[in-house]
Formats: structure tokens, C-alpha cells, sequence
């Protein structure tokens, strides 16, 4: 399923710092953890996860350093700071109230849906 | 497994190919070659984990280079992110390089165009009866302002294509400038007036920051551009105004030698019209020519910083020995004026230059240790004048210094509290950068109100 651009951007943030949250990462790793947990859904262009990365660095959220890999490459890793910790609570709370938002229009219109959006709704639904 | 393939043929391949990407990647200027690391890095692991799954390493590449995303777009991201490295090369803009030139020819012309209107509009009231004798110097001190701003403003209104509602600011914005300067029954060359001829340009220049950073005015990054701008801009006028001198030595050397007194025409013409067009000129420059002159603004404040940190603690440290009492005239409080607003300066120019990625440096604690030194000495200052200014009592430009000189102790005071907090790990240097951006309209407002109010609180009188 194709994402919207805009939800695409609006939510990386939250989801890449819960994914720091969980634990230090880099990159690639953090795609990978997208992937796994979106089952696929959320398909984001590999490159674009950087700019946020570096926009949240510069804003204080998370913090790099760069270490070699179990390869021998060197590879940046990236760490959640306190204040990033508070960001994603405050996302959280947001995200949360469109969540919610959203599942009470879902319910209210389902009924009314013909039936091959109501499975989509459905699906939203789940995927919420 | 291919991962398991003995021969070294393939990797070479794949070594050249990823040669290839990163020379490609690193010709973006948005992207420095610590982020193409970063990138390789990801392109490596995904080729690895591709190869592992069946896929050759020629697919493995492809498939990965792919997933990255298109380079145009991934370094338009970038750029976005980190506009301060881009200041020096403006990819923004022209997004394909085919008419560049072309661009560049359209935007040379309107700027030449622009500060001849500029040098038109100097001249323009002498047409209307309103020649540039002595006599009309207070009408021309409180317009010069208004015979210039406007033509830079619209060199970013055209080139920008900006909203017609922000437009509409700008025109109120001008149209009250134009008003004020007007409308009230100052005293010719009196202090009221004198204020209201240095404030104007200082309240108006906000509109021309407006104009400037266009949809990204409320974005840090957008007003940190134009702090930058404003800058070079500066530095380019001084550099012409420096050329504008050595030639009309030269043009009146030259005519002296055949008889002819070129004085009236340079000082009614050639200074007037040449000073305002240069504003226009100089700006097209800076937007022009990042890469000629090199950002010199974070160079000087690199060069000035110790100098002035040296000084102001070595007045301190005087002070503090041997005891000497203060002796404040009361007009030097405009020195200190000028004081903080070089030690802003620098500290500006710093923090734009820096690379906000960047852990803290010796450099960050010399800016600390100049702005509490600067911090300190302005205290001293504030108090020495504090008990006689009641003595003297409030006129108009003894209010104007201490309001300003308020408003620039409450930047640096906090501004040294956020660095401070960076310098101990509490905090992003990115909240130092969001601090002056967000204060830049202050200046404006103050500027505003001395224009505005002052004349009806001191009711004409000065």
C-alpha cells in the first residue's frame, strides 16, 4: 500500500525516535525496524531517513557518534537524548489524539461505507 | 550463498561502481562527505543483506542505489536540513542547471536595473522642487531610507515571486514608513528627527528580511539566512563604498587636470545615487557570488573574537585592580551600544558558521568568556550613568540608547545562559541559533516605537 508523502514525513519523527527509544541504532537498522514493524506498509525512501536523522540531531533529540561495526566499516549510531525522550512522549500524546480522532470517524462512517471501502476502513482500523 | 564467492572479480566491479556513486554523491554540495560516509555505509549493508538473499552483487547495487532515491531529491533534503551549507552555493534555486546562465543574466539585469531606480529615486524629489541643497537635508536624512529599501524589497518580491498577501505587508509596511516620516511636526535636524532618520531603515529592514527568506520567514533556517545576508551584505557595501571612493578620487584628479570642478557633480549625483544603487548591487552580489568571496563574516569573527574576549577581560581585570573609578560621560553609553552590538555580531556570525553537529570547542568557550566579559562591562556602565541619568533627566536619544542598550544586554544576557547550557551538554546549540532568530523582530519594534511614539511622548519638542 502506497502512504501519503506528507503522513510519510509527519510521522518519521515519532517513529524514529521510538525506535531509539527501544534502542541505540543506525540507519539501516532503523529502515530495517520500520519495515518489521510496519510489515511493509510503510515504505520510506532510504535516503530521506538521513535529513531527519541530522534534524534531529541538531535539534538535541537524539546524539552520534561513530563506531566501527561488526564489519570493520565505520558506522554512526545514534542514541535518544533526554530531551528527545520528552519529544516523543509529547508526539505520543498528539499522535494519540489524532488516533483517536480518527477511530471515532471510522466507526461512525463504517456502517454507511459500501463494502469495499469498509474493508479499507476495516483495515484501518487494524492498522491503528 | 554469493556472499561466499571466492573470486575477486565481482567486488572489483562493485568497488568501482560505489566509487563511482560516492564521486557522484560528494558533487552535491548539500552533502558533505561525512554523510556520504553515512550513506555508503547504509548502500554497503543493503548490498550485503541483497547478496545474501540471491541477488548478484551488479543487482544487489542497483536495487540499493535505488532505494536510496533519486540523488535530486535526497540532496534537496539535505539541503533543507543543513541551508547553512548550502548559503555559500544556493542550489535551492535553479533546480535544473540548463538555464542558469539565463537565470543569471535576468537576475543581473533586474538588479542593475533596481539600484538605478534606486539612484533615480534620490534624485526624483529635486524634480518636484526639493533640491539636494542644505536646506533640504532634514527631508533627505528622513526619506534616504525610503528612496532605497523599497527597490531591494522588490528585487526579492520579483525574484522570490512572492504571495500577493505577503506583499500586502510589505506595501502597509512601507506606505506607514512613509507616513511617519512625514507626518508629525518634528524640528529640522533635531533630536526627534535624527532618531526617526536612523530607526526608519532598522525598522524597515524587517520587511526586507520578510522579502528576503520569503515562505521560510518563520523557519530558523530562513532567518538565519537572512542574518547571514545581512552580513555579507555589509561587507560587500563597505568593499564597493572602498571602490566608490579610490574612483572618484581619480574622476576629480582627472578633471581637475583640464580646468573642470567636478566637485557639484560628484557630491549632488555621483555619492547620492552611486550609495543608494550600491545597496541593490551588493545584495545581488551576496546572493550572486557566495562562492568568490567566501563567507567572509564568520572569518573576521573568527579573527576578532580572541581579540575582543583579550580586551574586554583585560578591561575587567583593570578595573577590578586597580580600582579606578568609572567615568561615565553620559554619550558613552552609545559607545557601549556599539559595543554589544559587535560582540552580537560575532557571536552571530559564530553560530551561523558553525556546523550545529559540531561537540563544543575552545572556540565556544571564547565566545562565552567575550559575551559574560561584554555582559559585565555594560553592567558597570549601565550603573555608572544609572545614577545620573535621573540627574539629566529622560530626552529623547538618552532614552533611545538605554532602550536599545536594554534590548541587546536581555539578548546576550540570555544568549549566554543558552551557550552556557551547551557548553555543559544541557542543551543544542540549535537553541542558541532559535533564540536570535525569534529576537531579530525586536530590534524592529523598538525601532518602530521610536519612531512612532517617541515624538508624542516628548511631544515635539526636541
Amino acid at each position: 500500500m502506497e502512504i501519503n508523502k506528507d503522513l510519510i514525513a509527519a510521522s518519521s519523527t515519532p517513529i524514529v525516535l521510538a525506535i531509539l527509544a527501544e534502542a541505540d541504532s543506525y540507519g539501516y537498522a532503523i529502515l530495517m525496524r520500520v519495515r518489521e514493524i510496519s510489515k511493509g506498509q510503510m515504505e520510506w525512501t532510504d535516503g530521506m531517513l538521513y535529513p531527519v536523522l541530522h534534524r534531529l540531531e541538531r535539534l538535541g533529540h537524539v546524539t552520534a557518534r561513530w563506531e566501527n561495526s561488526e564489519t570493520g566499516r565505520k558506522r554512526k549510531y545514534y542514541r535518544i537524548t533526554t530531551a528527545g525522550k520528552a519529544q516523543l512522549a509529547e508526539e505520543q500524546r498528539q499522535w494519540q489524539a489524532v488516533n483517536a480522532t480518527l477511530k471515532g470517524i471510522w466507526s461512525s462512517l463504517s456502517i454507511t461505507l459500501a463494502p469495499s471501502s469498509a474493508t479499507r476502513a476495516a483495515l484501518l482500523l487494524q492498522a491503528a | 550463498m554469493t556472499m561466499a564467492t571466492p573470486n575477486n572479480a565481482p567486488d572489483r566491479a562493485l568497488e568501482d561502481q560505489i566509487d563511482q556513486w560516492r564521486s557522484y554523491l560528494r558533487r552535491r554540495q548539500a552533502i558533505q562527505s561525512v554523510d556520504v560516509a553515512e550513506l555508503e555505509d547504509h548502500l554497503r549493508e543493503q548490498i550485503s543483506t541483497l547478496s545474501a538473499a540471491g541477488l548478484s552483487t551488479d543487482e544487489a547495487f542497483l536495487v540499493g542505489v535505488k532505494r536510496i532515491g533519486d540523488l535530486n531529491a535526497l540532496s534537496r533534503e539535505f539541503a533543507r536540513e543543513h541551508s547553512d551549507r548550502l548559503w555559500k552555493q544556493l542550489v535551492d534555486a535553479p533546480q535544473d542547471a540548463g538555464d542558469a546562465p539565463a537565470r543569471t543574466r535576468t537576475d543581473a539585469a533586474m538588479a542593475i536595473g533596481l539600484a538605478v531606480a534606486a539612484g533615480v529615486a534620490v534624485k526624483a524629489p529635486a524634480l518636484f522642487g526639493m533640491p539636494m541643497i542644505d536646506e533640504n537635508e532634514s527631508f533627505y536624512a528622513r526619506h534616504a531610507s525610503l528612496f532605497v529599501l523599497p527597490m531591494l524589497t522588490g528585487y526579492f518580491v520579483w525574484k522570490r515571486k512572492l504571495a500577493a498577501s505577503t506583499l500586502r505587508w510589505l506595501g502597509v509596511a512601507f506606505v506607514g514608513a512613509l507616513v511617519f516620516a512625514n507626518v508629525y511636526p518634528l524640528k529640522p535636524l533635531g533630536a526627534l528627527e535624527m532618531l526617526t532618520a536612523m530607526h526608519l531603515p532598522i525598522a524597515l529592514w524587517l520587511a526586507v528580511g520578510v522579502a528576503y527568506a520569503a515562505e521560510r520567514w518563520n523557519q530558523v533556517a530562513g532567518r538565519m539566512d537572512f542574518i547571514r545576508f545581512s552580513g555579507e551584505l555589509f561587507i560587500y557595501y563597505a568593499l564597493i563604498a572602498f571602490g566608490g571612493g579610490v574612483f572618484t578620487a581619480f574622476l576629480l584628479m582627472l578633471f581637475k587636470i583640464i580646468g573642470i570642478d567636478a566637485e557639484p557633480f560628484v557630491q549632488t549625483w555621483l555619492i547620492p545615487c552611486g550609495a543608494a544603487g550600491a545597496v541593490v548591487v551588493a545584495s545581488w552580489l551576496v546572493e550572486a557570488k557566495q562562492s568568490v568571496i567566501e563567507n567572509m563574516a564568520p572569518v573576521l569573527t573568527r579573527l576578532f573574537t580572541p581579540l575582543f574576549a583579550t580586551l574586554l577581560v583585560a578591561f575587567l581585570v583593570t578595573l577590578l585592580f586597580t580600582g579606578r573609578g568609572v567615568n561615565m560621560e553620559r554619550d558613552m553609553l552609545l559607545a557601549f551600544d556599539g559595543l554589544l552590538v559587535i560582540v552580537l555580531g560575532l557571536l552571530l556570525y559564530a553560530i551561523s558558521a558553525r556546523d550545529p553537529r559540531a561537540p563544543a570547542s575552545a572556540f565556544d568557550v571564547m565566545q562565552v568568556v567575550l559575551v559574560i566579559s561584554a555582559l559585565l562591562a555594560d553592567a558597570v556602565a549601565l550603573w555608572a550613568i544609572g545614577a545620573r541619568i535621573s540627574e539629566y533627566g529622560f530626552t529623547p536619544n538618552r532614552t533611545a540608547v538605554l532602550g536599545m542598550n536594554i534590548i541587546l544586554l536581555v539578548n546576550l544576557a540570555w544568549s549566554a545562559v543558552v551557550y552556557i547550557r551547551f557548553l555543559r551538554g544541557q542543551g543544542p546549540i540549535a537553541a542558541l541559533e532559535r533564540w536570535q532568530t525569534n529576537y531579530l523582530p525586536v530590534y524592529s519594534v523598538w525601532a518602530a516605537i521610536v519612531v512612532i511614539v517617541f515624538p508624542v511622548v516628548f511631544g515635539f519638542r526636541y
